[in-house]
């Protein structure tokens, strides 16, 4: 079997993100997704601080410290992009304005439960950000994700053992093994994206039963 | 004649109670006031409890001020940094509260005090730790958590551009939280870039109104 590396999931879930969408990427690996939008394609990115239209990393010495994203790195501004405070960044979110939003996960549950904001650890220092606003509020939550922790346990689970950032939030699933949506009757298999894995064993691998619909 | 602009941050702050509330405005160090965090180290509050979007970096700005032992408790929505030592450290020792509040929660509550909002039900955070003991209700179909407003008794803010009226225009995302803690606060303080005459900020590209602001300083170039 070979995985998808992180770049080969970016550009999966660019793929899938269409023409004219508002898109929010999370910090981490979605953020790599920025690289992999089809050209030709207008796709306006959004981040909670306050920015719509956000362009590529400015070349090095360009860099402004008042125009970053929610990782606090630096960016530029499209032409058509625009600026405004954080309740109205907020506002786009929670009130169902953003298209998409694809966020990292340490577990997602059959039934969408989305775990991605603290390990549960009792001396971990708790930070949240905006991933609850981004859970509840994007019109298609999309996870990327490893398919195994680094001990090779599925994050995919029955009920995450990690404290919720949403509940029944997710719509689809992009791991380095597989595409997963998740249904009213649970995870339906979308696509398989590592080499020379079979349904059986990407089964075997999956902490919970995968349903495999054919093409109608 | 209406001048809201103070000569000195010592002036602007000079009447800062110890135990008061201040918002802080900025996202990381991008709208942070800088000027204005020194000046209320050197005023020597004290027991404060901060509202900021994160809980400092490195030692300078908003860590410094927690690195001084001035906050009591932090309202905040990512304390954890890479160099958000001063924070660790006293969380860690049980010598600093934090309230962890999602970042639209976060916003949407001081926007509702500055509006006059009493609470408002969000769907943010229903169902997870977070809203652990809070009022829900079942809304057409949704569930929500209730949340209050958060007031403050002061706002320190950077700002880009204002006049004597105390009008506020912004530059790119260094706007982030300060308009609507320039109306969440009893007294608004904005460090700006530049300070202009009457009539020469666009009245189409003024951000904050002057109505929310009391004082303004002008950093020095």
């Amino acid at each position: 079997m070979k995985k998808f590396d992180r770049k080969q999931m970016a550009a999966r879930v660019a793929q899938d993100i269409p023409e004219g969408a508002y898109v929010n990427l999370g910090i981490g690996l979605p953020t790599l997704v920025a690289d992999y939008l089809p050209k030709g394609r207008e796709i306006i990115l959004h981040s909670e601080n306050g920015v719509l239209g956000i362009g590529p990393r400015p070349p090095e010495g360009e860099e402004d410290e008042d125009l970053i994203n929610a990782g606090k790195e630096p960016v530029t501004l499209l032409a058509g992009g625009s600026y405004f405070h954080h309740a109205d960044s907020f506002a786009m979110i929670r009130g169902r304005h953003l298209d998409y939003c694809v966020l990292g996960a340490f577990q997602v549950s059959a039934a969408g439960d989305l775990a991605n904001w603290h390990t549960g650890a009792p001396d971990a220092i708790p930070a949240v950000g905006g991933a609850m606003d981004l859970a509840v509020g994007a019109k298609q939550v999309l996870v990327m994700m490893e398919h195994l922790t680094k001990d090779g346990k599925s994050k995919l689970v029955e009920r995450c053992s990690y404290p919720l950032t949403g509940a029944r939030c997710v719509n689809r699933i992009y791991t380095d093994l597989a595409v997963i949506d998740v249904t009213p009757d649970g995870l339906h298999l979308v696509e398989i994206v590592a080499e020379d894995l079979s349904f059986d064993e990407l089964q075997k691998l999956s902490g919970v039963p995968l349903r495999y619909r054919a093409a109608a | 004649m209406i001048n809201k602009i103070f000569a000195t941050p010592e002036a602007a702050l000079a009447d800062v109670p110890d135990g008061a509330t201040v918002m802080i405005s900025g996202f990381g160090g991008a709208g942070m006031p800088a000027l204005l965090i020194d000046g209320l180290i050197a005023q020597g509050a004290t027991n404060l409890t901060v509202v900021n979007n994160n809980a400092g970096n490195a030692d300078s700005g908003l860590a410094a001020l927690i690195g001084a032992g001035r906050v009591r408790k932090i309202l905040c929505t990512f304390p954890r940094q890479a160099d958000s030592w001063h924070f660790d450290k006293l969380y860690r020792a049980g010598k600093l509260e934090l309230e962890l509040v999602p970042q639209g929660t976060l916003a949407e509550r001081i926007r509702a005090a500055g509006a006059g909002i009493g609470a408002f039900f969000t769907p943010t955070a229903f169902g997870t730790r977070l809203a652990e003991g809070k009022e829900t209700r079942h809304i057409n179909g949704r569930d929500y958590v209730l949340e209050y407003p958060i007031h403050a008794d002061y706002a320190l803010l950077k700002a880009d551009r204002a006049d004597r009226w105390g009008n506020l225009s912004y530059r790119k995302t260094a706007r982030n939280f300060a308009p609507i803690m320039a109306s969440a606060a009893k007294c608004t303080v904005v460090q700006v870039r530049e300070t202009v005459a009457l009539g020469e900020l666009d009245p189409e590209t003024v951000v904050t109104p002057g109505i929310f602001v009391q004082r303004v300083i002008k950093s020095p170039s």
